[in-house]
């Protein structure tokens, strides 16, 4: 299976986890980001470069590989609408120890934040939409990463 | 004649009013600054959304570049915000 999935489909981060588990180790770490209700969101679009998106999905995913020990990663990144509270984002890490999982998991949700091509718009009760604007603790989150 | 083509993403699309466009290639030694500047006179009103570059942000053949890169013998520019994914 691959270690990166970009899809218009549900995500699923049970199936994830169980996918995970059968990677024989005894750490798994992971993070989901969902949809919140900020101001009225109903619901949010995720658009993407997708010549891009898995370029560097998969260069992140060789970047963790490189620095932990790790025996299986998934990052799956939903695209399309997607409606308050379900899952937007998995990354899941799975190595023989905590540290190394705990670590490459943090490692991959803040630099996706900063190298990935996605763009979010939000849908507001009312009709109103708007792009999300990027964080300015979304860079130094990232570089905290840099060697 | 080499060509270049351009993608647009997220808001700048949507105020320039396309995604992409095909253009001449402007030669390896221009930098993307100097191409958005030209943009911007291209486009009219719309060129605005070109005004602030320090709001955009660059791929040159599907890996990040800065507005400072010359772009080389690059085939595609893709101009976006900053990105929001996770």
């Amino acid at each position: 299976m691959s270690a990166v999935v970009v899809s218009a489909d549900v995500l699923r981060p049970e199936a994830e986890l169980v996918y995970l588990s059968r990677s024989g180790g005894g750490a798994i770490a992971s993070f989901v980001g969902q949809v919140r209700g900020d101001d009225g969101v109903t619901a949010i679009r995720l658009d993407h470069y997708p010549a891009m998106t898995q370029t560097a999905l998969h260069a992140l995913v060789d970047q963790a590989k490189a620095r932990w020990p790790l025996l299986a990663v998934r990052l799956v990144h939903r695209v399309g609408v997607i409606a308050l509270g379900e899952p937007i984002v998995f990354v899941g890490t799975m190595s023989d120890h905590r540290h190394a999982a705990l670590e490459s998991c943090a490692f991959l949700i803040d630099r996706l934040k900063t190298d990935a091509p996605f763009w979010k718009k939000e849908f507001l009760t009312g009709g109103q939409a708007r792009w999300v604007a990027a964080r300015c603790g979304d860079a130094a989150a990232a570089d905290r990463w840099s060697a | 004649m080499q060509r270049l083509d351009i993608l647009y993403f997220a808001w700048v699309a949507e105020r320039l009013g396309c995604d992409s466009e095909q253009i001449a290639h402007p030669g390896a030694a221009t930098r993307i600054c100097d191409l958005v500047a030209q943009l911007a006179q291209g486009h009219g009103d719309n060129g605005a959304v070109f005004a602030d570059i320090d709001r955009l942000r660059f791929a040159l053949d599907q890996h990040m570049a800065q507005s400072a890169d010359p772009l080389g013998d690059a085939r595609e520019l893709a101009i976006f915000p900053p990105v929001t994914g996770g």
